[in-house]
């Protein structure tokens, strides 16, 4: 194979590191991680990477792929101008343990924080759900954690706000509990004091880099603000509550 | 072979390793919502030829047609005693204006586009204090259902518009139906603003988007098909700002050039 393509990769930890310069012959079909492990078998085999399934479906490998978030195992090398070097960083929200690997650690933190599915009382009937209700749910748990949308989301990625903002991934995984037609517990305290879904300026990048299509600001972000709404900033929303209190199940 | 030190964790505005032209789209942003807020500006400030035809209630222009009134200053609101200066457009705009100042598609837009914030995905920002997003100064987003209730009102009376520029006075004093280019494009205009309006992600919560299970409430099958529709026309809501953008202006252009009598308004039928 005469075709040899140049990449960039990120070598080093945390604190310090260096963009190294590979050159690797270029395969059909061949997508970004494959250029990676050919890297790694045959001059650098102490470079670190992050994969699993190598079919988008585990969430693992997710990079930046000059400039852009990617899963690296569903990036193809053809689509990128012949001659050019492919400059592959780790994520850049999430510390580097080594080279392409980040702890990505603090987002498990966060998922502690959500309160599990909480069965409504169905009075003693059988609970049951139409299949028009499963459908709106059941894109929330295509998400496959591969945490890109809290790598390019600015409220972590720029203003670094951890301690604040739980992230797309974690309103996503909200918005799915929340919609379900037999979930009954409260989150949207939560959600504003614990999480700051208020911090998101739906700039929509996380769905831009979502490897599943996840309508994550459409479908899952601006639904839950608007539930914000109807709980704190409607007026005629807590009129309502006032005047019509709603039955305990 | 470079090396970066502490990871290159150090941003400033539009600092990023993205190759493809992520600037674009925000200067587009700026050079039409600029170019529209300057346009919308002059015309209400302007305050002439927004209106012409049969029953013209300011200026008495070409009586012999149909009556056509700009969008922008629909509906017609004339205070006794109001100054002047004073244009009837200032007890309009407001409403649209915040309806779109507030639309969850326009904040996408204009918080890249004007506060950089960020100026694209995975690009650099000014990092200026401590970031709030939209709870502290831009908390007053969360009105965005008040402005829709009046938009939908707004379309309603732009349909009355409509209708109005269907009626033609007859040599006889009575009135025939009839329509001309002016027509078609207030039609368009009242089409384009109703895809913009009942597209909108406030409208598709309210619809059914705040109900869990359809099958526990009242008129639950309406509300889901509803929703569903709200929801299939929400996936163009783009589309739909920036068409409607564009012929609220344009019908506002067109009836300045026909009510200043630059051009002739030619009768289809």
């Amino acid at each position: 194979m005469d075709e040899q393509v140049t990449l960039m990769i990120y070598r080093g930890d945390n604190v310090q590191g260096e963009m190294k310069e590979y050159k690797i012959p270029v395969a059909p079909g061949m997508v970004v991680l494959d250029a990676v492990h050919a890297v790694q078998a045959t001059q650098a085999p102490d470079l670190a990477v992050r994969w699993n399934c190598k079919a988008g479906k585990c969430g693992s490998c997710g990079a930046e792929v000059n400039g852009r978030p990617r899963l690296l195992c569903m990036d193809r090398m053809d689509k990128y101008p012949a001659g050019e070097p492919i400059a592959v960083k780790p994520l850049k929200t999430f510390p580097v343990i080594k080279d392409l690997a980040t702890n990505v650690s603090w987002n498990y933190d966060v998922n502690k924080k959500i309160p599990a599915f909480k069965m409504r009382d169905t009075k003693g009937e059988e609970p049951r759900f139409s299949q028009e209700e499963a459908d709106r749910v059941q894109e929330f748990r295509k998400c496959i954690e591969c945490f890109l949308c809290q790598n390019v989301c600015h409220v972590l990625r720029e203003h670094d706000e951890k301690n604040t903002f739980g992230g797309p991934r974690f309103f996503v995984r909200t918005a799915g509990l929340e919609m379900h037609p037999l979930d009954d517990e409260n989150r949207l305290d939560l959600l504003k004091d614990q999480m700051g879904l208020g911090y998101c300026n739906i700039t929509k990048c996380c769905t831009e880099v979502c490897p599943e299509s996840i309508a994550i600001t459409d479908n899952a972000i601006i639904p839950l603000k608007e539930r914000l709404v109807d709980q704190y900033y409607d007026p005629l929303r807590k009129l309502y509550r006032i005047l019509f209190p709603a039955k305990k199940t | 072979m470079a090396t970066v030190a502490a990871r290159d964790t150090e941003t400033s505005l539009g600092k990023t390793d993205r190759r493809d032209n992520w600037w674009a789209g925000p200067l587009a942003t700026i050079i039409v919502l600029s170019g529209f807020g300057i346009y919308a500006t002059f015309r209400a400030v302007y305050a002439q030829d927004y209106e012409l035809g049969h029953g013209a209630r300011v200026n008495q222009i070409l009586p012999e047609h149909a009556y056509l009134l700009s969008p922008f200053f629909s509906p017609l609101i004339l205070l006794p005693g109001m100054p002047a200066w004073f244009s009837p457009a200032f007890l309009i705009l407001w409403a649209p204006g915040g309806f779109r100042l507030t639309c969850y598609y326009y904040r996408k837009a204009y918080y890249r586009a004007y506060f950089g914030d960020p100026p694209g995905c995975a690009v650099g920002e000014v990092k200026s204090g401590r970031y709030m997003g939209e709870t502290g100064l831009f908390i007053f987003q969360n009105l965005h259902r008040f402005f829709l209730y009046v938009a939908i009102l707004f379309i309603l009376m732009l349909a009355v518009d409509v209708i109005h520029a269907c009626l033609w006075p007859t040599t006889g004093g009575g009135i025939t139906l009839g329509a001309s280019v002016g027509t078609i494009v207030l039609a368009v205009n009242v089409v384009c603003l109703s895809l913009y309006t009942f597209s909108c992600h406030s409208l598709r919560h309210l619809v059914g988007g705040n109900i869990d299970c359809f099958s526990c409430v009242a008129f639950g099958q309406t509300r889901h098909k509803l929703w569903k529709g709200v929801s299939k026309l929400n996936k163009n809501h783009m589309l739909w700002a920036w068409c409607s953008l564009f012929t609220v202006g344009f019908a506002d252009f067109y009836v300045w050039l026909v009510a200043s009598q630059t051009i002739i308004d030619v009768r289809l039928f």
